[in-house]
């Protein structure tokens, strides 16, 4: 109990870490951007917006940075995010409300299965060393060095010509109503299928090697020798004795590379115009739409922390050394 | 290009003593001789060193200027332009090869400054341990769990047309905190060894032990951390090209693929315009991998992929080497007890 709860201290200490960044961000640039911006569309924006921009980007220069950063926590827990540029006048927490199911759904999922596949087939090369999955390594090895938004339009060139069964972007047949009925939930499946199998491809590589290098590592423990002295099936101490020891490094590696994951998947959704909050982002740049952008980059880092408590849960349950200590 | 051939000068011999990471700097060749041996090793070294000498030589030897317009507009790879030209008439096998030295010098830049970083960072909290030891890893973790590459969009956003020197320097700022957990943790176990006792006992100072102790110890740990940072560096310059955040006026694989993507390259059918840029970074990240892979099997020799693992015994069973076994060879009425799983399994 003691590790979990050291961990939350540690997930509420960097939450506050990259919300005071989000603050520090625009007040640190010389100019200011943001000023030309409510200049530009004036008239548009009514004194309200313009108050809460002022907080959330310090424009007002009379407030102490005490004062503005007490403001900002205020308006965030209201969770008044600001108004988006774009989408004038809809508050950005709407815009994120609407692309954050997407991004969870399609990344969350992928992730998982990617993480599991390179696990299991990291276990079968690490302990069948000099098999013909160590041949796949360099294999694996060019896939992961290929960024994963190039993956995806060589992926939409080979296969979403026209005529084909893979839409080319976008979330659902376009006419549709997002709902849960037996005419959407298809749609978004087949439009999810060409996205997530280029995520697949290229994460998972990553988890295939680090796993075959610990099972390389704990199939000399003395253990293992102790299990096989034994007579348990090769089977057996496959996995329930290596594996499940090999497991550990991996499960906190997933932890702590979920950012870096979260990154690469945010492409994806750029090159299939996936509705998602990295295609949002992507349209948040191009119309240098700021308070749009702080608000995906808060909701994705709260996010990937909350995936990363699960996995330390994860690691709880496996590892039963953290539970004893507690 | 923004960045000036000096400055270019002065990053390069960086990366010939990267070429050498595990060789300690006087000591015999063969030791440097052993890394090469590695197949792995060699082979990214020699794509890396190509990499190298066009992004000295690139801008030169390109056969046209990049930017120059003519008349072959979409034209597909032909003897006059190798990898074909764009909606414009320019020439892309030209816009690769000038694009070659801002890649690489993004790359040096952002690894070098981020390197930096995770050494001042890790070896210092490892080594002093207590409140610094606190403050470093926290620090550390922070930047660790916080997606970089979001952060990175956002900071380069907000500059207007940013360089590629100060997308080197916030890649490089935002991407030290693996390789400063790696090094921490390694510290830590390195400073109650004999031989850093000895060299405490003895009065030397601390920055001597850190620096002539622990540090040499530490280098092959800190070349696999560069090249890895390297490999994120080029990445997240070829997006935020690709994106369009990063200046649109000088060349690098991700221009390219951003022009391409604007104009619908792919609709139009027109494939050489990217996969002669995606090939190029795939291939870099692959040299640098491939890299890494022979510094991790140089330190750690039981990760080499173990070569021929079935061997047949006398009396013609096949056996399978592994860790920790020690197969039976005899003729089996020699040995009557023999172990028939290992034959069995398979």
């Amino acid at each position: 109990m003691r590790f979990l709860l050291q961990r939350i201290a540690f997930y509420l200490f960097t939450a506050w870490a990259a919300i005071t960044l989000n603050f520090f961000i625009p007040r640190m640039i010389p100019g200011d951007p943001v000023q030309s911006l409510i200049s530009r569309n004036q008239g548009r924006i009514s004194a309200d917006a313009i108050q809460s921009l002022r907080v959330l980007f310090g424009l007002d220069k009379n407030q102490s940075l005490w004062t503005q950063y007490v403001d900002y926590w205020k308006q965030l827990f209201h969770g008044d995010l600001g108004l988006s540029f774009t989408f004038f006048p809809t508050p950005v927490s709407t815009v994120i409300g609407d692309s954050l199911p997407w991004t969870v759904g399609l990344v969350g999922i992928t992730t998982v299965v990617s993480f599991f596949l390179g696990t299991a087939l990291g276990v079968g090369a690490g302990w069948r060393r000099g098999s013909w999955i160590d041949a796949l390594l360099p294999a694996t090895t060019f896939l992961s060095s290929i960024p994963y938004f190039w993956l995806g339009l060589v992926a939409i060139a080979l296969f979403a010509g026209p005529g084909s069964v893979f839409p080319s972007s976008g979330g659902y047949e376009p006419g549709l109503v997002p709902a849960f009925d037996q005419y959407f939930i298809p749609s978004a499946i087949q439009h999810s299928i060409l996205p997530a199998a280029t995520i697949l491809v290229s994460s998972m590589s990553g988890w295939l090697l680090s796993m075959r290098n610990m099972m390389v590592t704990v199939a000399s423990e003395d253990y293992i020798t102790v299990a096989h002295a034994k007579g348990l099936s090769e089977r057996r101490v496959a996995l329930s004795y290596a594996a499940r020891n090999a497991l550990l490094p991996n499960v906190s590696g997933f932890a702590l590379s979920l950012g870096f994951i979260v990154g690469g998947t945010l492409l994806v959704e750029i090159v299939f115009s996936y509705p998602g909050l990295g295609f949002q982002l992507f349209q948040a740049v191009g119309a240098k739409d700021y308070p749009l952008l702080q608000g995906i980059f808060l909701i994705i880092t709260i996010s990937v922390l909350v995936a990363n408590l699960l996995a330390d849960v994860a690691y709880l349950l496996l590892d039963p050394r953290t539970r004893k200590s507690g | 290009m923004t960045i000036s051939p000096s400055t270019i000068e002065q990053v390069i011999p960086g990366q010939g003593a990267m070429a050498q990471p595990s060789a300690a700097p006087g000591r015999a060749k063969r030791r440097r001789f052993r890394f090469m041996a590695n197949a792995k090793a060699a082979t990214g070294l020699a794509i890396l060193a190509s990499y190298g000498l066009f992004a000295i030589i690139g801008p030169w030897v390109a056969p046209y200027d990049p930017d120059a317009r003519s008349n072959d507009v979409l034209q597909a790879p032909s003897a006059r332009h190798w990898f074909g030209t764009t909606h414009l008439g320019q020439d892309i096998f030209s816009q690769i090869l000038v694009g070659t030295r801002s890649v690489v010098v993004v790359g040096l830049i952002a690894g070098v400054l981020a390197t930096t970083l995770s050494i001042l960072i890790g070896v210092t909290s490892g080594y002093l341990g207590g409140m610094a030891d606190e403050a470093g890893s926290a620090l550390s973790n922070v930047f660790l769990v916080i997606p970089a590459l979001p952060l990175i969009i956002i900071v380069t956003s907000i500059v207007e047309q940013a360089s590629d020197t100060l997308v080197a320097l916030i890649i490089g700022c935002t991407s030290w905190a693996w390789g400063a957990r790696v090094l921490r943790a390694q510290t830590l176990s390195l400073r109650r060894r004999d031989y850093v006792e000895a060299a405490r006992a003895t009065g030397e100072r601390t920055w001597r032990i850190i620096l002539f102790e622990i540090l040499p110890n530490l280098t092959a740990i800190i070349a696999s951390g560069f090249v890895g940072t390297v490999i994120f560096a080029v990445m997240s310059e070829i997006t935020l090209a690709f994106i369009g955040i990063s200046s649109v006026s000088s060349w690098n694989w991700g221009t390219i693929l951003f022009w391409a993507q604007g104009q619908q390259a792919l609709a139009q059918g027109a494939w050489w315009w990217f996969v002669p840029a995606g090939l190029a970074i795939a291939l870099l990240g692959t040299a640098l991998a491939l890299i890494n892979f022979g510094i991790d099997e140089f330190v750690s020799p039981r990760l080499r992929s173990g070569g021929r693992t079935r061997i047949r015994t006398a009396d013609g069973r096949t056996a399978r080497m592994r860790v920790g076994f020690t197969p039976v060879l005899a003729p089996a009425a020699a040995v009557p007890q023999a172990r028939t799983e290992e034959a069995g399994d398979e």
